[in-house]
């Protein structure tokens, strides 16, 4: 049974079309990586597939049911959103931020229960931030923010969590310890789908990867197969040397300028 | 905690009871506590029962609500908008009233003429602004936020132009943009209190959405809120309420700003206590500036937005300087 299936996606915003027509299916609780220059549609596939915008055609489906016939609550159930922009200007404790994650199986007067609760302190203590319960968002570090809405995400305890460039703003301390996290969650049954930046993080900790070029996927498979001159040259139009990341056993990329820049070995 | 804010709204709700039967008693005719429960027991002079039933009652209790009324708007567009200069006035309500208003005052319209011109005009007015901001099926709250200035501005103008063509009617036109519950009769609490009390049930409905809506719109959506329905509910239900109060007291600043703040500071920002606690001190803030508006320069009485704004402001800063020195202190 797929997880995620996307059938022949279309999305304009006005007259410009952004998504060309788009594919795919997963079938495992993987950790998928979007890649792709700017503008590519990697932002809007995933707005589509959270069903944040609605797709002018096509179709996607969450476990073989059709995110149509989804009421926004019940999506809420199977996809958890880590978006790009976060506002921080507000007095919540980061225990009240993440209790928010529960509002997908609380009725409206209902106040939250036991249930809810063991919950919300579990994956606070997976995410490692319930040392932050009490205090204000806007005291922590990026980092320690990140990991407080991906923990708002996981108590939605959801079969899909998409994350918009989780990393992109945090210093590689923090980019490896939330990538790291993040992929233990595909071992519990996650289905990770992030849009990154950076290539080489994407190759070092995603099973598959997918290069979006001008609203479609250009290429898809696993690192290896993925991350090769050409591939990289038609997406980015840039030139790289590829090595192999001697740990992971991935692709490593450095930009070369025309193919003739001399590396400078330190 | 939860313990201690229910002592809060204990003692906040004991001070809105003392005030109410403060302010009946208080006034150019003094009026005992003893004689007042008499009166509502059935018994006490004609002429006290007369003053308490048919003048002092009615006003109390139309500012009390029109208080609560204000708060939980404020409260609830604070949050919408993201905004914390945000209050019920900000989508250009206020500045529609006041054109009703002045309309009906050169008309020379009685009570209900003017209450009705100024309930007419400020939904008319939110209106324009809620279909500019509205592209597709989204509203953006930022354009709201700027239509409604621009709007108010104009509006101000037209005003002030009114005003120096009708030089006559001036000061009836200023002293109601001031507002203040001195018309106030039962006739106007018999409407105004239900549209106020199940407009603010309803929007109180939906506080944990606006909780989520706080940490952000898009995320809210992402955790199972229909955020456009809500942002529309929000709106229309606080625009009524809104247009109700000032149809009966006129345009009364500083509440529905300051009062949604003061209770933040007091209960914390989660909107299903936040939302209760600001009616009740929103009530309590309001009965007591009206009675001061009426005791201060006895036997006149002064425009309550005086009293909110002069009483209001100095005490809404005192509590941010204490908030940066409580946050300095971590």
């Amino acid at each position: 049974m797929s997880i995620l299936k996307v059938d022949n996606l279309y999305f304009s915003y006005g007259e410009k079309e952004v998504l060309k027509g788009i594919s795919f299916s997963v079938d495992k609780s993987i950790m998928l990586g979007i890649i792709g220059a700017n503008g590519s549609g990697k932002t809007t596939l995933l707005k589509n597939i959270s069903g944040y915008l609605k797709p002018k055609r096509g179709d996607v489906a969450i476990l073989e049911k059709n995110v149509k016939d989804f009421t926004i609550k019940e999506k809420a159930r199977y996809i958890g959103y880590v978006p790009q922009d976060m506002v921080y200007d507000f007095e919540f404790t980061c225990y009240d931020i993440v209790m928010m994650g529960r509002i997908p199986y609380l009725k409206r007067f209902q106040s939250e229960r036991k249930e809810d609760k063991d919950i919300v302190r579990e994956v606070m203590e997976i995410t490692n931030t319930w040392q932050f319960r009490d205090k204000n968002i806007k005291e922590l570090s990026g980092g320690e923010r990140q990991r407080v809405y991906i923990a708002r995400a996981l108590a939605q305890k959801p079969k899909i969590l998409l994350m918009d460039e989780p990393v992109s703003h945090l210093d590689i301390k923090y980019q490896i310890e939330i990538l790291s996290l993040v992929k233990n969650l595909t071992l519990k049954g996650i289905l990770v789908i992030s849009v990154l930046h950076d290539i080489n993080l994407a190759s070092q900790f995603c099973d598959e990867i997918f290069i979006m070029k001008d609203g479609k996927i250009m290429v898809s498979g696993n690192p290896k197969k993925v991350l090769t001159f050409e591939n990289i040259k038609l997406a980015f139009s840039i030139e790289v040397e590829i090595f192999e990341n001697p740990f992971t056993r991935t692709p490593y990329i450095f930009p070369s300028l025309n193919g003739k820049e001399k590396l400078k070995v330190v | 905690m939860k313990a201690r804010k229910s002592i809060y709204f204990t003692l906040t709700f004991l001070l809105l009871v003392f005030t109410m039967l403060l302010s009946i008693s208080a006034g150019a005719v003094k009026i005992p506590l003893q004689e007042i429960l008499n009166i509502f027991l059935g018994s006490g002079s004609e002429i006290n029962r007369k003053i308490v039933l048919s003048l002092r009652l009615p006003r109390v209790i139309e500012s009390a609500f029109v208080g609560m009324g204000l708060s939980v708007v404020g409260a609830f567009f604070q949050g919408l908008l993201r905004n914390p200069m945000a209050d019920p006035y900000v989508l250009g309500i206020s500045s529609g009233a006041a054109f009703g208003a002045t309309i009906a005052i050169i008309l020379g319209l009685g009570i209900f003429g003017l209450s009705f011109m100024a309930f007419i005009t400020s939904l008319i007015t939110v209106f324009f602004v809620y279909t500019i901001s509205k592209s597709g099926i989204r509203v953006s709250m930022t354009t709201m936020l700027l239509a409604g200035i621009a709007i108010s501005a104009f509006m101000s103008a037209i005003i002030s132009l009114l005003m120096i063509l009708n030089h006559d009617q001036f000061s009836r036109i200023v002293f109601w943009t001031m507002g203040g519950f001195g018309l106030v009769s039962w006739n106007q609490v018999i409407y105004s209190v239900p549209v106020i009390l199940i407009g603010s049930f309803v929007m109180y409905v939906f506080s944990r959405d606006v909780n989520a809506i706080l940490t952000g719109e898009e995320v809210a959506e992402h955790l199972g809120v229909n955020t456009e329905l809500v942002k529309k509910i929000i709106l229309i239900i606080g625009s009524l309420v809104t247009a109700t109060a000032v149809s009966v007291g006129g345009i009364i600043g500083f509440v529905g700003l300051i009062v949604p703040h003061i209770s933040r500071l007091i209960v914390g920002p989660d909107n299903r206590v936040l939302v209760p606690f600001s009616a009740i001190a929103g009530a309590t803030f309001l009965t007591f500036a009206d009675l001061l508006a009426r005791i201060i320069l006895k036997p006149m009485e002064i425009p309550i937005g005086i009293i909110t704004a002069t009483f209001g402001g100095p005490f809404f800063l005192y509590l941010l300087i204490r908030s940066k020195q409580k946050s300095e202190g971590m």
